[in-house]
Formats: C-alpha cells, structure tokens, sequence
C-alpha cells in the first residue's frame, strides 16, 4: 500500500513545477503547458483525498473529472487566443504583447 | 359754453412734432405745417372768441392727479382776458410765421426753426388756457425753454449761445420764486386755481408772500427790473424770434400772470404796490437806455422792456383792464416795430462792415424811398408806440395814464408821463436815423419780398384799429397830456436828428457827458450783476472745481492706487501660495506615482509571482500565529 504522503508529495511537486513554468517561461504556450500541469496536481490532490478520507459517493473523482473538462476547455480558448495574438503581431512572446501598457 | 378750447395748443404742438421728426424731409414744406397749425389754431380762437364773449368759466378736460387728496385736473379757463389773449398770439404768431418763411430762407436749419416756433406757440396758448398753476407752470417752463432755443438758434456764434444761456439763467430766478409761491400757495391754502384765489383771506401775509413770489416769476418772464438785463441780449436770435418772444408770447406770459392772479393781488394791498413800483423803475430805466442806443433791435428791446413796466405799473395801480389792454395793443405795434426793424436788417447791405446785415443805425439813413412798404408800416408802428391819436398805442397809454392819475399816484403818473415822452422821442430818434436822411455811402438796401411785406401790412392795420376793440372811456385831461407828450417826444427828435443834424446831439451829448456814459452803459447793471454775482459765482466754482481736482479726484485716484497695490499683493499671494499648494499636491502626487508605477511592469508573471510570495506568506503568518 502506497501511503497517502507520497501521492501528496507527487501533487506538490507537479504543482511547484508548474509554477516554476508558469513564472519563468517566455511563451505563451509555455505558460498554458504549466498551467495545465498546476491543474493536474490539484485533480492528485482531489483523488488522495477522496480515498484516504474515504468518501462514499466519490465526490472527488468527479470534481476532477469536471476539472480536466474545464482544463481541456480553458486550454483552446487559451489557444485559440495565442494563435490570434500571433496572427496580429507575429509574437507569443507574453512581454512583446504591451499595446496597452503605458 | 365752448368745450374745444383746449384744442388750440394741440396743432402747435402736432406740428412741433411733424417738424421735429420729419423736418428733413419736409424741408421748405415744413413752414406750411407750422402756419396750417397756427392757421387752425386761429380759426379755434376766433370761435372760442366768440361763442364766450360774454360768458365766462372754466373745465375739465382730463382728470389728473391727487395731491394730498386735493384733486387737481388739466382744465381751461375761458374768459375775456383768455379769449382775448389767445386771439392776439395767434394772429401775431401766424402772421410772424408767415415773414419768417421770407426771412428764414436761406437758413440750413429751416425746419427746425418752424418746429420751435410751433412748440413757442404751444406753450404759449397752453399757458393762456390753464386753470390751475402747476399746468400754467409747466407751459411756462416750456415758453423759457423755446425762448432758449430760439435766441440761440444761431449757435454757431457765441454771443447768441451766451445770450440763450443768459435768458434761460436769468429767467429761471424768476421761476424759482414763482414755484416757491405756488407751493406756498397750496400749502397754506390747498387750492391751485385760479378761480379760487379771489377768495383768499385778506391781509393774510403769507397770501401777500405768495403774491410777491408769484410777481418774481413775472419779473424774470416779462424782463423787469432787476432782471430785465437778458432781453436786449435776447436780440442775438433771429428777428422774428425777438418779434415773437416780445410781442405775443414770452414777455407777455409774465403780465398775463398778474392779469390771471389779481384776485389775490387786489385784496394783498403789499403786492399790488410792489408790482406797481417795480413797473415803474423798469418803465423809466429802459426808456432812458433806449434814448441813447445806436442798435435797431436794442432800442426796440428796451422799448419792450419799458413798455411792459408801463403794464405792471397799470396792473399795480390797480387798471387791470388798462394793463391788459395795453399788453393787447402793445403785442401788435410791437412786433411790428421788430419785423420791420428784421425787414431792413434782412434787405440791407453794408460793403465795410463785416456783419454785412448791420443793426447799426448809425450806418443806415435815408432808406424810405427804397423801402416805401417797410418803411410806411414802420411809421405807423412807431406813430402808434408814440401815442398819436387814433392809432391804438394812443388809445390803451391814454387809459393806463388815466388809471394812473384817477387812483391818485401823482408821483406814478408823472413817471409814466416821462417814459411816454422818453417812449416818442427814442422811436422817432429811431426812424429819423435809419428812414430819412441822407443814405450812407457803400449801402445799398431793396425792398422785402412779399412774404415778409404783407405780415407787415396786416400788422399795420391790426396796429392802427386795435384800440377800437374796446369801448372807450373819454378822459380829456390825460388825452391832451399824452397826446402833448408825444407830439414833444416827436418834434424834439425832429429838431435833434433832422434838422440839426445831429450837431446839437454831439453838443447835448458832451454837456451832459456823465448821464450820456450812465444811459449808453445800461446804468452799469450787466457790470454790477458781473461784479457782485457771476465772478463770485465764478470764483465759487472754480475753487469747488480745485476741491474737485484736488481733494475728490485725490481720494479717488489714491483709493484706485491702494487698490492697485492691494490687488497686487493678492495676485502674488493667489500666484505663489494659492496656486503653489494646487500645485505642489500635485508634485506629491506625481512623485508618488513615479516611484509606485515600477511595481506595474505590464508583466503578468511579475504579477502572480507578487501574488504567490503574498499567498504565501499569509500562510506562513496564519501557520506561525496559528
């Protein structure tokens, strides 16, 4: 039996990597990717603790379905919006994109 | 009853107003406006004239105002002095007009002259028909201010700009006392009409104040002494101007007062004397001056002023109907004697003198043959002035001196006496000199236009048959005196100026050196009145115009520099400190902003990396505290 710690520590370095990702990378894809990744660590989360805490009707499993629905949903706007950005200015790079900056 | 009379004035007035405003585009037309006005104005007269010859009474026309409860209503009177009167300034005033059209030819402010002349007539009639005193005034005040107007018509030339200021100045003493009086009036009594003043309390001496104060107004109007010294000045304006101002209109106004009022003065014994004496000095002085002027319009001017002091005293002895009369037969011959007097000055041509238009009469002489109309109606006028039986100066003189002489005033009448030989001798003096003679040289002369020759014709007549218009009252005595007195006046004149040739006058003239200097000076009086009022009134003026320059204008300029400075001040301070607090808040602002703008990169990872070291360091705050 694989204790609970040990999911739990999967969920927060996929989430710490995630982060990293989401703050260090210079591309607009880049960032979704991570983002995605931090969405995963949560669904870990949301499953370790519908088993460990043993909830009866599985709760958990469903609300991480609903989130990797919303996640896959999310991602194509998140990519559909890159693609136009890039059609306008020929750029994903997030610190090129300042027309309305001051 | 006739209820139209208060019609009259208004066609004067209409066509004041025709010629006032449309005067330009009338032009010559507008003379025709001012004789049809006048024209209707005598044809009402005539009616009234006769539809009350007999009757007399007053009416309302208008309902006015209240004065302290007291109504007071513009009204008319009509009676025989009314009626009369009203006859005589419409008939002179028109026929006047009709010479001015002749004698006012050529001048540039044509319309304008009829127009006045119109608004004189108006006011004029007006004051005849006015039944109280306030509406009397208020036409009286119009007569003073035409009579300014007119006499400085030709303003271009100062002394006429002077002489108008000096009548409307002079008579407005007069008013003053008169408006005095007439508030006194009603606040002693309550009562403004006339038709009330017969029955005012007797030996009352407010009453006889009043009646002094309302002779004032009559002293300025009808120029007598003190205040007659603005009529010869008067002679500045255009002839027919000085006809009308001294025949019908405002030299009569002042006589007619006293007609209208002598209810009151004949109960207030004090007035009456008062009226009778001042009469009297003015009689004698202006005749005195007149024998010893050398200016047509001058001698005729101190003649007015003389005869209208031989009317106060009739009036003051108590001959209202003689004063009356006179000032009816008077208005004839006198402006006959002016619009001849204008018929020669407008037709002669001196070549040396720069007026070209001399009054001189030492420069004219022996014009009648060139003149047979002007100078046959000159005649007459001056025949009548004289006193020569049956013209109608003879008739209405004789009746003042019997009046005189039958009240008992042997002192008055010798006065009156003296003045009418005075009054024959200066009028033939006057004709001898400018009609007969011999002519001077570089003069030439021709006779007037129809226009002005036919006036004076009528004039003639009126001037001749005017002392007919009332039943006479034989007094043989007084007769022989005035017809004696004349026929004096007149042979002396002859012996002077015809045959002598002026040789015994220059003789008369260095033996009696002294009075000669008094006479030809107007007894010094235009002097004194310079002396003892105008420069004190002067200094007066200019040391309240150095208090204005100085003190006033001071203060004012330095309240203005205080003001200067003090908005100064405020500027600065509104400047640096009002504007320098809006502003520095507004450095603050930018300062702070400048600082806290670098925390906004545009970034967004900038952002959740803030947000997550925020987040995290809750937790630790919330795990530490926990």
């Amino acid at each position: 039996m694989i204790p609970q710690s040990h999911f739990l520590i999967l969920g927060a370095v996929l989430f710490a990597i995630g982060l990293y990702g989401a703050l260090t990378r210079r591309t607009a894809i880049g960032i979704l990717m991570s983002i995605e990744l931090i969405l995963n660590a949560a669904n870990i989360n949301l499953i370790t603790f519908n088993k460990f805490l043993g909830s009866p009707d599985g709760l958990g499993q469903i609300f991480a379905l609903f989130v990797i629905a919303i996640a896959a949903a999310s991602a194509v706007v998140g990519l559909v919006l890159v693609i136009a950005v890039y059609r306008n200015m020929k750029t994903i790079f997030t610190e090129k994109m300042n027309m309305l900056k001051w | 009853m006739v209820k139209y009379a208060h019609l009259i004035p208004l066609f004067p007035f209409m066509a004041f107003a025709i010629n006032i405003f449309f005067g330009r585009r009338l032009k010559k037309a507008s003379a025709f406006v001012s004789i049809a006005a006048s024209s209707i104005a005598l044809l009402i007269a005539a009616v009234t004239f006769i539809g009350n010859s007999n009757g007399e009474g007053s009416y309302s026309v208008v309902k006015w105002v209240f004065l302290n409860g007291v109504p007071l209503d513009f009204g008319v009177t009509i009676d025989p002095l009314t009626c009369m009167m009203l006859l005589v300034v419409t008939i002179v005033g028109t026929l006047i007009q009709i010479y001015s059209m002749g004698y006012m030819h050529d001048d540039a402010r044509f319309s304008r002259f009829f127009a006045y002349m119109s608004l004189f007539m108006g006011s004029m009639l007006g004051l005849l028909l006015a039944d109280n005193f306030v509406m009397l005034y208020i036409f009286w005040e119009g007569v003073g201010l035409c009579s300014y107007l007119l006499i400085s018509f030709w303003f271009e030339k100062p002394a006429a700009a002077k002489a108008g200021m000096k009548a409307f100045i002079t008579t407005r003493i007069g008013d003053t006392g008169l408006l005095i009086g007439i508030l006194l009036l009603f606040f002693s009594t309550k009562t403004l009409y006339f038709r009330d003043l017969a029955g005012l309390a007797i030996n009352d001496t407010t009453i006889t104040a009043v009646g002094i104060l309302i002779f004032c107004g009559a002293i300025g109007k009808s120029a007598q002494f003190p205040l007659h010294v603005w009529l010869p000045d008067a002679m500045e304006g255009p002839t027919p101007v000085s006809a009308l101002i001294h025949a019908a209109t405002m030299v009569a106004a002042g006589v007619y007062l006293i007609a209208r009022c002598y209810g009151l003065f004949i109960s207030h014994h004090a007035a009456l004397v008062t009226v009778a004496y001042v009469g009297a000095i003015t009689a004698f002085m202006a005749a005195s001056i007149a024998l010893v002027n050398n200016d047509i319009k001058r001698i005729l001017a101190y003649s007015t002023i003389s005869q209208l002091g031989l009317m106060m005293l009739g009036l003051g002895v108590g001959g209202l109907e003689a004063g009356t009369f006179h000032l009816m037969t008077h208005a004839f011959f006198k402006a006959l004697l002016f619009l001849c007097a204008g018929s020669i000055i407008h037709s002669i041509h001196v070549d040396d003198d720069p007026a070209i238009h001399t009054q001189d009469i030492r420069k004219m002489g022996g014009l009648f043959p060139k003149m047979r109309i002007t100078g046959t109606t000159f005649i007459i006028a001056g025949l009548a002035i004289a006193g020569i039986p049956p013209l109608s100066g003879f008739w209405s003189k004789d009746e003042l001196l019997s009046e005189i002489i039958n009240t008992g005033h042997p002192v008055l009448f010798a006065v009156a006496s003296l003045t009418s030989l005075m009054t024959a001798f200066y009028i033939f003096r006057l004709i001898f000199l400018v009609l007969f003679g011999k002519m001077r040289p570089g003069v030439r002369v021709h006779e007037s236009p129809y226009v002005m020759t036919v006036p004076l014709s009528v004039l003639a007549v009126f001037s001749v048959v005017a002392g007919f218009f009332r039943p006479m009252r034989p007094d043989f005595l007084t007769m022989g005196v005035s017809t004696a007195v004349a026929v004096i006046g007149i042979g002396l004149a002859y012996s002077f100026y015809i045959l002598n040739n002026k040789i015994l006058s220059a003789d008369i003239r260095s033996r009696f050196a002294f009075l000669y200097r008094l006479l030809s000076n107007k007894y010094y009086i235009d002097e004194i009145y310079e002396a003892v009022f105008i420069k004190p009134c002067f200094r007066i003026a200019e040391s309240a115009a150095r208090f204005d320059l100085g003190v006033v204008d001071g203060a004012v300029n330095l309240t203005a520099r205080i003001s200067v400075v003090a908005s100064k001040i405020q500027s600065w301070f509104d400047l640096y400190i009002v504007d320098g607090i809006v502003n520095m808040i507004a450095n603050i602002t930018w300062l702070c902003s400048a600082i806290f703008r670098r925390l906004q990169t545009g970034l967004v990872q900038n952002y959740i990396l803030i947000a997550f070291f925020g987040l995290a360091i809750i937790i630790l705050i919330k795990l530490i505290g926990g």
